[in-house]
């Protein structure tokens, strides 16, 4: 078994699913000869050829157009989107059409795609470079959303979300595209979706975050852990829709709840999970939901990126908080 | 400085307005359907129903009976021919107002009325199962059929994909980006431009500042031409040829079918208030329909009794459509949740418990009342 990091393991499923699925391509800006900016389609184009590994003209809302169009022909496209900054020309597409094509159409044709896209800041990149916006995409009837937290996972949900039969959006977190190597079997076995996935179990106080977050968060709690207190990590994995029971299973153990997340707080997916848990959980809790968040801010450039992004501290913090 | 480049637009035209050819036409160079009755009498007949079907379709809107509906008056040729010119296994990416081209591939009027009624239902196609639904995003068609064409490519299939614009959906961004990939990638696709002159209340004047809409494929390094879209012959000739490069590998084409929106945008829209009535009067001495039909007269396929006929027949079928739209029973509340996902997640699985729950008690309300 090899040991890979997490965009390693991009590659790697995307390689298995091409190979046995015919009917999967590839699409995107620099995805073909120079395997994508991060190298997350590395030796596709060597392997399957120009014809399903497509290098695109520079246009996001045509490679979602595009994708719609494959998609309902019989295509499984998976598109990449450079950077989740760059997106927004594709919204239209995703939004007016890949997302409702199956329900405008009674079924009659569907849109299996997926649109991987990397997710978050971290890495010292320039303006419009580690942007975490899912909440907007998880407002969307009919859309996927899943981020995951290491290679394993990413090998496998990315595998699942080409699988599935309607379509996903596929954060990728840059911040551990390259953090840590993990041994993942090859053997194209996907992960189930729409469920989140605990990383580490504990009674004392739920965290809900999800992709590169999680590395904070369970450093986070190796830290509270030396001061006596036990918490438990849920990654959410799959954003959109959300894996409430769960969550509201691990409240009603530890009766506290802290979200993790790197997106701006205002609106951000932290208020659903914290409303469905007010819904649903209220009687379990034993102190008010805490948030640790980006801020309400413009992402800020390299300087300052790391007082934007939830730290260890803030999360020991905000446990702490749950807990007085 | 030195001329790295050169370009021109083609016009075509065969008939003139009174449906004689025009003097420069050499006949004999024209494809054979310009001589097979069979097939100009079926796309006369189709232009005559579409027009039938439009009528109602605004009385049903009028009297309360049918939503929002965009007319096709004027459009019938630049539709009827495009559609003629396609093959079954061909697929089309519609504008909204494609009516004779949606009747043709076998839409029925039934599903067309379903659409426009508010009926999602009338979006699956009995017929033509792999067309793309009514596009209502200006312009975001476009991408669609190019999506398709570099389907067809990947899998060696010799079909083609039909992209509809009107002249407005031109400025769109995605009407570029799909005429620059497909140029690009050599994509099996038309990029059908039917120009009516107006967009709802903009005219083309105020849309752009070139010449002809069909030189927007220059710059995609695309072939382009220009054709009168009130002239059915034409028009399929025209398409006809792009199909036929299109299968043949060679690429894609831009088709700008110029014609004139004789109705309002829809039956939302009242074009009195930003349009001269004499610019309408004009559009009707130019219009399709007549046009074929001296064609035909002159070639002894038609007459008034067949005429006649023709239009009792085109009633018949609209009104038998009519019925058929009017007794469709409107579909359970359940139907928004179960053609969102092909697995409901569970949250919104339970928002349609609730929304079945709030029907049925209004259901039992009413019955109480009732």
């Amino acid at each position: 078994m090899a040991k890979v990091t997490l965009v390693e393991a991009i590659a790697m499923a995307q390689m298995w699913e091409m190979s046995r699925d015919s009917s999967v391509v590839a699409l995107g800006e620099d995805i073909g000869i120079n395997g994508g900016v991060f190298r997350a389609t590395q030796g596709l184009q060597e392997k399957f050829g120009s014809e399903r590994v497509i290098d695109t003209p520079l246009a996001e809302g045509m490679i979602a157009g595009l994708c719609v169009g494959m998609a309902a022909q019989g295509l499984k496209p998976v598109a990449e989107i450079q950077f989740m900054g760059f997106i927004y020309p594709a919204v239209d597409q995703i939004v007016n059409h890949m997302t409702r094509l199956r329900n405008r159409t009674r079924g009659r044709l569907t849109c299996p795609v997926v649109i991987r896209t990397p997710h978050g800041g971290g890495i010292h990149s320039p303006e419009h470079h580690s942007e975490a916006v899912e909440a907007m995409f998880c407002h969307m009837p009919g859309l996927r959303v899943v981020c995951p937290s290491s290679p394993a996972r990413a090998y496998g949900l990315l595998l699942a979300a080409i699988r599935d039969p309607d379509p996903v959006l596929f954060l990728e977190p840059v911040r551990i595209y390259r953090y840590a190597k993990q041994e993942v079997a090859d053997n194209g076995q996907a992960l189930p979706l729409d469920v989140c996935y605990v990383l580490r179990e504990g009674n004392d106080c739920s965290i809900v975050t999800w992709g590169a977050m999680t590395v904070e968060t369970l450093k986070a709690a190796d830290e509270l852990a030396k001061q006596g207190i036990q918490v438990e990590v849920i990654d959410l994995a799959t954003i959109s829709p959300i894996d409430a029971e769960t969550i509201l299973d691990s409240v009603a153990k530890t009766g506290r709840l802290v979200i993790v997340h790197e997106a701006a707080r205002n609106v951000g997916v932290g208020a659903e999970i914290a409303a469905i848990v007010a819904e649903h959980g209220l009687y379990d809790l034993e102190a008010p939901i805490q948030r640790v968040t980006g801020y309400d801010t413009v992402v800020p450039l390299s300087r300052l990126e790391h007082e934007y992004a939830p730290s260890v501290e803030r999360i020991v913090a905000a446990v702490r908080r749950t807990l007085s | 400085m030195t001329t790295t480049a050169q370009f021109n637009i083609h016009y075509r035209q065969y008939l003139d307005a009174e449906g004689q050819f025009l003097p420069t036409v050499d006949q004999a160079a024209l494809p054979a359907f310009v001589r097979d009755a069979a097939e100009l009498v079926k796309m006369y007949e189709m232009m005559v129903l579409v027009r039938t079907f439009d009528t109602k379709a605004i009385n049903l809107q009028r009297t309360g009976k049918l939503g929002t509906y965009p007319p096709a008056l004027g459009h019938e040729a630049a539709q009827v021919g495009a559609a003629a010119a396609l093959r079954d296994e061909d697929v089309i990416a519609p504008v909204y107002r494609e009516i004779g081209t949606q009747i043709w591939r076998g839409v029925t009027m039934a599903e067309i009325l379903r659409y426009w009624g508010g009926d999602e239902t009338g979006n699956n196609f009995a017929h033509s199962r792999h067309d793309f639904p009514w596009c209502v995003p200006i312009g975001t068609q476009t991408l669609h059929a190019a999506g398709a064409a570099m389907a067809f490519k990947i899998r060696n299939e010799p079909r083609c994909a039909l992209a509809y614009i009107g002249d407005g959906g031109t400025s769109e961004g995605a009407f570029y980006e799909a005429m620059n990939v497909a140029g690009v990638r050599k994509l099996p696709v038309v990029f059908y431009v039917i120009n009516n002159g107006w967009a709802i209340s903009v005219p083309l004047a105020q849309q752009t500042a070139a010449q002809t809409l069909a030189q927007k494929g220059i710059a995609a390094g695309i072939p382009c031409i220009q054709v009168d879209g009130n002239d059915v012959l034409a028009v399929r000739h025209t398409m006809a040829e792009a199909l036929q490069r299109a299968r043949d590998g060679d690429g894609p084409t831009v088709v700008e079918a110029l014609t004139y929106r004789l109705s309002d945008h829809t039956t939302a829209d009242d074009a009195s208030r930003y349009r001269q009535a004499d610019e309408v009067q004009h559009g009707w001495t130019v219009e399709p329909i007549k046009r074929m039909r001296n064609y035909l007269v002159n070639l002894q396929l038609w007459d008034d009794t067949r005429e006649q006929a023709l239009k009792q027949s085109c009633s018949a079928q609209v009104d038998s459509a009519v019925q058929d739209y009017l007794a469709t029973p409107r579909q359970p509340v359940t139907a928004m949740f179960d053609y969102l996902f092909a697995t409901l997640p569970p949250r919104v699985l339970a928002q349609r418990e609730e929304a079945l729950q709030w029907a049925n008690k209004k259901l039992s309300g009413s019955n109480q009342h009732g």
